[in-house]
């Protein structure tokens, strides 16, 4: 299917392995600018290896990747990682407040996040703002969850990519989540790559949809598809009858 | 000592050996080749150190020293395999450490250069340095394992691969070091080192084995802290690439 808009990034027959495992096969295709994909897909799809490429933690084994129309091995890779902010699916902490950790983007620039703005943040991904000075190792899945997203929007990225950031939070957390991103989409135009596994967060929040599976997209376009694959396999995934 | 006194020293190998052997722990084996190799081993280097002494070559010196960096760096670079070029970092810090110290000894004039001094007090160093890199190499290595997602925590958001280590660089390099500084507090009450016991058994004023005792060990913490740093330093850079990426297992 082919869509009509300005790729934020494009793969062109991008490969990625481990030794001889081939995690990521011939991807081709693009992100759209401004607007919010969503990647689904069984497990070990290589959709998490897919947010790492955008993002420069890895690097393609073959073929090229371009953010923003330039080729990303063209990026100072601090740079890259400032503009392409990632929100990883265990959500990681260093030890510390939940300040600390709100802190931590901009203490690695040597600068320091006001108080009021780090309150701020948290209100906005849903979190009293007295937790603050709460110790990271007495939050719960859900609440260090959501100050990883806080923190990750410290650096105000251009693209924003997500990692399953909503599997571990209640349904309202989730709603709450889900407004924050579509929020932050629509206000600063940001792009959003979002892995998810519930599909009707893609059908509802997404506008265009990536199908992976073993390695390899198999379908794309906008997120109605979902509704009405074209595929067999992607058929069965969506029925709940694939592996 | 007589030969007869000092065969009877083998007791204190045959109590482990019993114990080992009623209490199967297995350590039988493993418990008179160390006895018999720390035979051999100082016996023969008391024979070298007689002829290094008697020939006052320095060039002798040189090569017992030699050896000793040599075999350390054997022993410690085991335990950072999973280092790229390990062997080459621990011999660079094994033999800065030593020209370090052995620089200020002589340079500031506080030991004489004679074979009698050099060889070993560089003993000392080194097989200390040894041991802190055993320990340092030890730790850091399980942290950066155990750690990987912090690592790459920092480095999503814009760190640099110095910025995304230094925590667990930190910790490793205290961790190293905290045997060597809670040696030093309890010197005297708990302990009595092995240099300075040796001396007063051998006779030696007690007033001037301390005044030795006390310059190994301000020694060994420069020796302890010098060489945690400067392995963790030459360390980690081998664990990225150059896109500032954890280098693939």
């Amino acid at each position: 299917m082919t869509i009509d808009y300005q790729p934020a990034i494009h793969f062109n027959h991008v490969g990625f392995s481990i030794g001889d495992f081939r995690i990521l096969k011939g991807i081709t295709g693009s992100f759209p600018e401004g607007k919010i994909t969503t990647l689904v897909g069984p497990s070990g799809a290589g959709k998490t290896t897919l947010l790492k490429l955008c993002n420069g933690l890895l690097s393609p084994d073959e073929g090229e990747l371009y953010i923003k129309g330039e080729a990303v091995n063209q990026f100072n890779p601090v740079d890259l990682r400032r503009m392409v902010g990632i929100a990883l699916q265990s959500a990681p902490m260093v030890s510390g407040t939940v300040y600390d950790n709100l802190n931590l983007p901009l203490e690695l620039q040597n600068q320091k996040l006001p108080v009021g703005e780090a309150e701020a943040l948290l209100e906005d991904v849903g979190l009293a703002k007295d937790l603050l000075n709460r110790n990271v190792k007495d939050l719960s899945g859900g609440q260090r969850q959501k100050v990883s997203i806080a923190r990750t929007l410290v650096n105000k990225p251009k693209v924003l990519l997500l990692d399953e950031i909503t599997s571990s939070l209640d349904r309202t957390s989730l709603k709450e989540i889900e407004e924050l991103i579509v929020k932050i989409n629509e206000k600063y135009g940001t792009t959003i790559i979002w892995i998810t596994h519930n599909l009707q967060q893609a059908l509802e929040i997404g506008d265009y949809t990536w199908v992976m599976m073993d390695g390899e997209v198999i379908e794309t376009g906008e997120s109605e598809l979902l509704n009405d694959p074209h595929n067999d396999e992607v058929r069965r995934f969506v029925k709940g009858e694939a592996k | 000592m007589s030969y007869f006194t000092l065969s009877l020293t083998l007791i204190f190998v045959l109590i482990p050996l019993i114990l080992s052997k009623t209490f199967k722990l297995g350590l039988e084996k493993d418990t008179v080749v160390a006895t018999v190799r720390s035979i051999i081993q100082l016996l023969a280097v008391g024979y070298v150190l007689k002829f290094v002494f008697d020939s006052s070559s320095l060039i002798y010196v040189f090569l017992m020293v030699t050896l000793m960096v040599v075999a350390a760096t054997h022993n410690a670079q085991k335990k950072g395999a999973s280092i790229q070029g390990i062997t080459l970092k621990v011999a660079v810090t094994l033999v800065f450490v030593e020209v370090l110290t052995q620089g200020i000894l002589i340079g500031f004039n506080i030991t004489p250069p004679t074979a009698q001094y050099i060889i070993p007090i560089s003993g000392m160093v080194i097989g200390n340095s040894m041991v802190l890199s055993i320990l340092f190499l030890n730790r850091f290595t399980a942290e950066v394992e155990s750690h990987q997602d912090q690592t790459e925590l920092i480095l999503s958001l814009g760190g640099t691969p110095k910025q995304a280590i230094h925590r667990q660089l930190i910790r490793s390099i205290k961790a190293s070091m905290i045997p060597t500084i809670e040696s030093q507090k309890t010197v005297g009450l708990v302990q009595l080192p092995g240099m300075m016991s040796g001396q007063i058994i051998a006779g030696a004023d007690p007033i001037q084995a301390v005044q030795f005792q006390l310059l190994i060990m301000f020694l060994l913490l420069t020796t302890a802290s010098v060489t945690s740093i400067m392995l963790g330093f030459l360390s980690y850079p081998t664990l990225f690439n150059k896109r500032m990426q954890i280098l693939k297992s």
